[in-house]
């Protein structure tokens, strides 16, 4: 198996991704467009070569304290779910980002608010990157543009999660969960064994031996002098997130007059743009956060240096623009285009909306 | 090489197997492959297409407004997208329950009675097979056989690969139904 092209949808890949890191569980509820993950998992039946257990929960806030359990013993645990079950599972996802516990989210979004449509939507960034649930809490938030990334971002999410003890937020759409590309697989990764759970995570909740002291993993504190403390080593922990994992991906920003900023699949609908805006003598670089927490606020400040203006480019009706402009400082026109409600833009409607708002603005 | 290709139709047709046979035979091509339907709650008789892209180089894009080879399978899909084809582009479309046929002088238009070709082959499971052929043989993009009967082996679950020669077999059909020369 090793190495090998295949060809699938994103959701079926994130599936197998998560069978060959070694996950120990996931736990989840259909909803589409993401049911293929639930669907493919329990195909593959893993709980029958690596031991990983896939369940079916009865609802999505089961599924997401399910997980919260998982986490909570050291397992690496996942579930996904699509905008309106996401908005479910914000309550656990709040106490696992306060009770500092690994654990990987994968939101396939589709048209809100609301039940909404099951298009491709990119209207849960707010969600997603500034909170979700209630507190001060931030979620590592990967933002994948091709299947190959759907992949990729299961093995780095999950090492992040470990890494900082945060959960981690796969964001993508409905367009690169449904559509198939080629992928390669990792190899897989034997699931760690007790003793290398105990050993990795001395804070799990792994069954009290000998004289050790008691792992109480929680999110609550009665007294809000020691709620401060836990705070503040939370946020010392973004601090540190911010500075070390921002992720982005350039194309010919240094000799383009215009910037199209994008994230997900809706970048690579950019680049067709770029690719037609060429053929009419407009110079563009494209810039695209991969995480989109920690936002590359300082990459992107640089990118957009001397440029004639910003086009930012969302499935949303303005929402990644507000870390746009807060990371040029307004220095320089940013504009806003998007499509609502699972409507996808065309290549040739980004190229027009570059033209009549930067380029020939109405006065 | 590229081929930005849609083929639409109503929902039954086999509109997204033969986008899959199409993405697969292009993959066992060498070649990188984008397959991305149109989803929805999709039903038979609703509509439903799908955008395949087979390319030397890595794929921007799965969603295009103009595209090097259409293929209509209704009059709903023929109005839609026969003015999305680059001009010195393919259409290839399917006569039964045209009223309204393509007017443009500017692409090569392949009428095709791939209904009754089917009815004539026997099956008609193998419709989608049939316009595969018509596509396979219209596209500049010369796709080998040998990679398009290993794309069929790859798409399809095992339980129907004894359904692949008679696959085969339809491709061949919908060869003949078009002719580059004329």
């Amino acid at each position: 198996m090793k190495g090998e092209v295949k060809l699938m949808k994103g959701n079926e890949a994130v599936a197998l991704a998560a069978i060959r890191y070694g996950c120990d569980g996931y736990f989840g509820y259909p909803i589409t467009p993401q049911s293929e993950v639930l669907e493919t998992l329990q195909a593959e039946m893993p709980w029958e070569t690596t031991g990983m257990v896939v369940l079916q929960a009865e609802s999505e806030v089961a599924a997401i304290n399910m997980v919260y359990g998982g986490a909570a013993t050291g397992k690496a645990v996942m579930t996904s779910s699509s905008s309106p079950g996401i908005s479910l599972k914000q309550e656990g996802i709040s106490y696992i980002a306060a009770a500092q516990l690994p654990a990987l989210i994968l939101n396939v979004m589709r048209g809100g608010p609301g039940l909404g449509t099951i298009q491709p939507s990119q209207a849960d960034y707010f969600q997603a990157t500034k909170g979700g649930g209630h507190g001060d809490y931030h979620l590592i938030v990967l933002a994948p543009s091709s299947v190959q990334e759907m992949v990729d971002f299961v093995t780095l999410g999950f090492d992040l999660s470990f890494k900082y003890l945060t959960p981690t937020m796969i964001l993508a759409d409905g367009i690169v969960g449904q559509m198939m590309e080629k992928v390669v697989l990792p190899e897989q990764r034997p699931r760690r064994t007790d003793e290398e759970v105990k050993a990795q995570c001395p804070w799990a909740a792994t069954g009290r031996t000998g004289l050790r002291k008691r792992n109480v993993v929680t999110s609550l504190e009665m007294d809000p002098a020691r709620m401060e403390v836990n705070n503040h080593r939370l946020q010392a922990v973004y601090r540190e997130i911010e500075k070390n994992e921002p992720r982005w991906e350039e194309k010919d920003v240094d000799n383009a007059d215009y910037l199209i900023v994008s994230f997900g699949s809706v970048a690579r609908i950019c680049e067709k743009a770029k690719e037609i805006a060429e053929e009419k003598g407009i110079k563009v670089g494209i810039f695209r956060p991969i995480t989109l927490w920690p936002y590359p606020i300082d990459a992107l400040e640089k990118a957009a240096k001397d440029k004639k203006g910003v086009l930012v480019v969302e499935l949303n009706a303005g929402q990644m623009i507000e870390d746009v402009r807060l990371s040029v400082h307004d220095s320089l026109p940013v504009k806003h285009f998007g499509r609502l409600g699972g409507i996808i833009p065309s290549p040739t409607e980004i190229v027009q909306a570059l033209e009549q708002k930067l380029i020939n603005p109405e006065k | 090489m590229k081929e930005e290709i849609i083929i639409a139709g109503f929902g039954g047709q086999g509109v997204l197997s033969m986008g899959k046979i199409l993405a697969y035979s292009g993959l066992m091509d060498n070649k990188e492959v984008t397959w991305f339907p149109a989803y929805g709650p999709e039903q038979r008789g609703g509509t439903a297409n799908v955008t395949v892209i087979l390319s030397d180089e890595k794929i921007s894009s799965p969603v295009l407004d103009a595209y090097d080879i259409v293929i209509a399978l209704n009059q709903q899909s023929l109005d839609k997208f026969a003015p999305k084809v680059k001009p010195g582009g393919i259409l290839i479309y399917d006569t039964n329950g045209i009223h309204k046929p393509p007017t443009r002088t500017d692409i090569t238009i392949y009428p095709i009675d791939a209904i009754s070709a089917t009815m004539e082959f026997g099956n008609p499971k193998a419709y989608n097979m049939v316009v595969m052929g018509a596509l396979i043989k219209a596209m500049p993009y010369e796709l080998q056989q040998e990679h398009v009967e290993l794309g069929l082996a790859k798409s399809l679950p095992e339980r129907y690969h004894h359904m692949i020669p008679m696959n085969i077999n339809a491709i061949k059909k919908g060869r003949s139904l078009v002719n580059p020369e004329n």
